[in-house]
């Protein structure tokens, strides 16, 4: 199909869902250009001459229209073409050429489950039962999703940056298998926990490499011996006895990963790197690298298993002995290699320096439409959302962003977000404390 | 480092002074800035460098830095910022921990940096002094240290030194607490200070009847014999120096309400704090602190982790930037961050214009350079291209305040000390010589 067939079926499908929608709203109202009311959130938006970044086959539409219809794209049709009606009742945007692209991907992070990071009740990011390392006792069965509160102050200041989904990450506690995580959108709606997850995103992490060391005695090799001793716990078809690391619902959770499920194996140096790929050919699950600094040594091997990466492009000095080799160009070498990469800071309230992220990995090597990706369509499809989230495409979730200039520098903002369709009020308690002091900045 | 003469034609100029040249030259002599302007004449054997298309700004200051003191990697056997066995340990040094083989000078100088203060970490209340060091590959500390330039007193306001010691059952453990020691701290130094004026005085007395009664006399003098110093104390040695101006305040300190407290207890003794550091609030008393002229450094957007840092907004240094005689600065305290200040700078900058303030790149460029060069008391030799001015330079490849942007070369005092067109050029940290660094795996 050439680019004009595609161009001409996704404009028909426009005009058939405008008529839809016309039947359905009496009302004509048409809000021109941002609106923060929530009272019409859910209206259906018209988004119209934006400088489209699909991040997908269809690459970038100079000029384009963008609709939104029950909080999914409806259509994406360029620009200008005769006859196009504005379906009734929709708010059209005027992007006037400024730039949309999906939703951001905040990274693996706290947010909703850590406020403050040093007032422990605030944090509910990790489990720690203090156990020594002689007796412990590993909880894969830990959730760390029903902690999540859409509430937090964080949701909003990260949103009206862009940010509009996240994966939950449990942090480090005292077994090398952290617990699990999941995706959840920044919409902010009150749905608690576990409904708020996203389908088909949950993922077990397990820390391995220099961080794990205290949780193993000592050695990163016993951090293989213990995981061993799970999974043969988990398998093992009768009791396993006083010393076992896992209870019984331990024993069910670790097994649903032991058939091909996603695991974050945390690791920095080539050779743990390696280690885990072997690993997880061996217990059959499907890892994904999170931290990867000396990633770029083993890119080829990465490659050719099909393991993708999360990682800080931003990571360049040898931080640890795990991480001597890191170097500013590791997402443009993974990259080149093959290997499927996203971008995470590793920040929980600075989760928006993301976008920095990929803008510095350009300025070392990775080509611009390659570092949208890795916080875009790569991350949903590293964990399980390429179908519904990632890119501008008809049937998608309606995470949009529309941008004051280019998407990947510092110096540029949202100026609007979308969320699910939903249009999502560009403020947060940080604007408000901003709004405050601001008038007497502006009497100077 | 050999500087030769050299001529940088045809920039984006940003001086640091607030103004911007399009199409202007820096000529360097003798690894000083010898004139900025449009269509210099260099004399003969200069070397000239194409700066068409790119801009030219002052070396970046970063005024709070931990490099050496915390280096990469983060080894316990490397870790010697904070010296966390008295709320007080102002006798301690910061340039006595430098470890200069730190990889994380020679990331810093590919983002421009060309001077930093090195300070010891906020566990204290008052943690000792920090050195600021030129970011020149060196053996020693002492080859990199900023020749005459003060040295600086970290203190620290609020959560740290409390929970530091609160958690041991020691004072302080409440900000009150914090507060009493501070004032303690100095209320000894002015004792101490006048013992020794006393003890100046005497002595004084002592040489000057000594030389008036000449040799030989025989007058019977119940002064015979010399007055006795008082025993040195380093800890309120350094106190002294403070209360007598040699030595500069700069003040880790979040909440905007214990800025003010601080700026009490100052004007109580007699001293002066230069600069809050980490001032996530500052934004919420930007004119008191310009009326004070109290410099504020910043982060563009760190905030929320820890409750004083709850309130930190992206605007805060261009609301502090905004009142007249303000001294607002970005800073780094991080290995990381201290390779990207432009960066800092850029998003900073942006949230300022975005809120409504008028910020050009020529004003934003001071918050690195020429506002944290006053608050180090080197307002005259560095942070600004003017004729008589260090040579510390930087090339960037486009507009600083970008994402995208990058230093091409790197001037200190008129030598090269970064070329990314030749990196080999590069001194590498001894520590990362030999490190298999290069080879892909098949």
């Amino acid at each position: 199909m050439n680019a004009m067939n595609v161009q001409k079926a996704s404009f028909l499908s426009v005009l058939a869902l405008a008529g839809a929608i016309s039947a359905a709203n009496t009302a004509s109202a048409q809000n021109s250009d941002r609106n923060g009311s929530n009272a019409d959130a859910a209206a259906d938006v018209l988004i119209r001459g934006a400088k489209v970044y699909t991040v997908s086959g269809r690459g970038t539409l100079e000029n384009a229209d963008v609709l939104v219809h029950a909080g999914k794209i409806a259509g994406v049709v360029q620009s200008g073409a005769a006859g196009l009606q504005i379906p009734a009742g929709a708010r059209v945007v005027e992007a006037k050429g400024r730039p949309l692209t999906p939703g951001v991907f905040a990274g693996l992070t706290h947010i909703g489950i850590e406020e403050i990071s040093a007032e422990s009740s605030t944090v509910d990011a990790n489990v720690d039962f203090k156990s020594p390392a002689w007796d412990q006792k590993w909880r894969p069965e830990f959730d760390v999703t029903l902690a999540y509160n859409s509430r937090s102050t964080l949701v909003p200041v990260m949103r009206i940056e862009g940010l509009t989904w996240t994966v939950l990450a449990p942090g480090a506690g005292d077994s090398i298998i952290a617990g699990q995580g999941a995706a959840v959108a920044l919409d902010g709606t009150l749905e608690q926990g576990s409904r708020a997850v996203l389908d088909g995103s949950r993922s077990l992490f397990v820390k391995l490499g220099s961080e794990s060391e205290k949780l193993t005695g000592g050695s990163r090799a016993a951090g293989y011996m213990l995981l061993d001793q799970a999974i043969g716990e988990t398998r093992a078809s009768g009791p396993v006895g006083q010393d076992a690391l896992l209870h019984a619902a331990g024993r069910t959770a670790l097994g649903r990963y032991l058939s091909g499920g996603r695991v974050i194996f945390e690791v920095e140096r080539a050779a743990d790197i390696l280690e885990v790929l072997a690993f997880a050919e061996r217990n059959h699950v499907k890892p994904v690298i999170s931290g990867g600094s000396e990633g770029w040594l083993v890119a080829k091997a990465l490659a050719r298993a099909k393991v993708p990466v999360v990682l800080n492009s931003l990571q360049d000095l040898p931080s640890d002995f795990d991480r001597l080799s890191s170097r500013l160009d590791n997402a443009a070498r993974l990259q080149r290699a093959g290997v499927l990469i996203a971008f995470s800071s590793g920040e929980n309230h600075k989760a928006y320096s993301v976008r920095q992220l990929a803008g510095n990995a350009v300025a070392h090597g990775l080509p611009w439409d390659a570092a949208l990706a890795a916080i875009t369509a790569n991350p949903a499809e590293i964990f399980g959302q390429g179908a519904v989230r990632g890119r501008i495409e008809k049937g998608q979730v309606a995470d949009l962003v529309l941008w004051n200039g280019d998407p990947l520098e510092v110096t540029s903002a949202a100026d609007q977000v979308w969320i699910g369709g939903r249009t999502i009020e560009m403020r947060s308690r940080q604007t408000e404390l901003r709004d405050r002091y601001l008038r007497q900045a502006k009497a100077h | 480092m050999p500087s030769a003469a050299t001529l940088i034609h045809g920039g984006t100029v940003l001086t640091g002074t607030g103004s911007r040249l399009d199409g202007a030259d820096v000529l360097i002599v003798n690894g000083r800035i010898e004139a900025v302007g449009k269509n210099l004449r260099a004399p003969e054997g200069t070397t000239i460098i194409d700066a068409a298309g790119r801009w030219v700004t002052p070396g970046i200051v970063d005024i709070h830095s931990h490099l050496g003191v915390y280096p990469s990697p983060g080894l316990k056997g490397l870790s010697d910022g904070n010296e966390l066995t008295s709320p007080v340990t102002s006798n301690v040094w910061a340039e006595h921990s430098i470890w200069p083989q730190d990889p994380g000078f020679e990331a810093a100088l590919e983002g421009g940096v060309t001077t930093l203060e090195i300070l010891p970490g906020s566990g204290n209340l008052i943690g000792g002094r920090s050195v600021v060091v030129k970011n020149v590959h060196a053996t020693t500390y002492q080859a990199m240290k900023f020749p005459g330039a003060q040295q600086g007193l970290k203190m620290a306001c609020g959560e740290n030194p409390k929970r530091v010691y609160g958690s041991k059952g020691q004072a302080p453990s409440t900000l009150m607490g914090n507060v009493a020691g501070y004032r303690q701290a100095f209320a000894d130094a002015q004792d101490y200070r006048r013992q020794w004026e006393k003890y100046d005085r005497e002595l004084a007395e002592y040489q000057k009847k000594n030389s008036k009664d000449g040799a030989g006399s025989d007058g019977g003098d119940k002064k015979a014999t010399p007055p006795s110093p008082p025993k040195r104390d380093l800890k309120l040695e350094t106190l002294a120096d403070v209360l007598k101006g040699d030595i500069r305040v700069q003040m880790h300190c979040y909440r905007g309400d214990q800025m003010a407290t601080m700026l009490d207890v100052a004007d109580e003794f007699g001293f002066k704090i230069v600069a809050f550091h980490h001032a996530v609030e500052a934004y919420k008393v930007a004119d008191l602190l310009a009326s004070k002229g109290v410099c504020a450094a910043m982060w563009a957007d760190w905030w929320g982790f820890k409750v004083e840092a709850y309130d930190g907004i992206q605007e805060n240094v261009a609301i502090v930037d905004a009142p007249a005689g303000s001294c607002a600065m970005l800073h780094s305290d991080s290995e990381d961050g201290i390779q990207r200040l432009n960066q800092e700078a850029a998003k900073a900058m942006s949230r300022g214009v975005r809120a409504g303030l008028d910020i050009p790149p020529e004003r934003a460029i001071r918050w690195l350079t020429a506002n944290p060069a006053k608050a180090l008391g080197l307002e005259d030799r560095i942070g600004a291209l003017e004729a008589g001015k260090n040579a510390d330079v930087v090339i960037w490849n486009r507009n600083p305040f970008s994402v995208y942007a990058l230093a091409d070369e790197v001037f200190i005092d008129g030598a090269v000390a970064f070329d990314r067109a030749h990196p080999a050029r590069k001194p590498p940290s001894d520590f990362l010589l030999g490190q298999p660094n290069e080879e892909e795996l098949p």
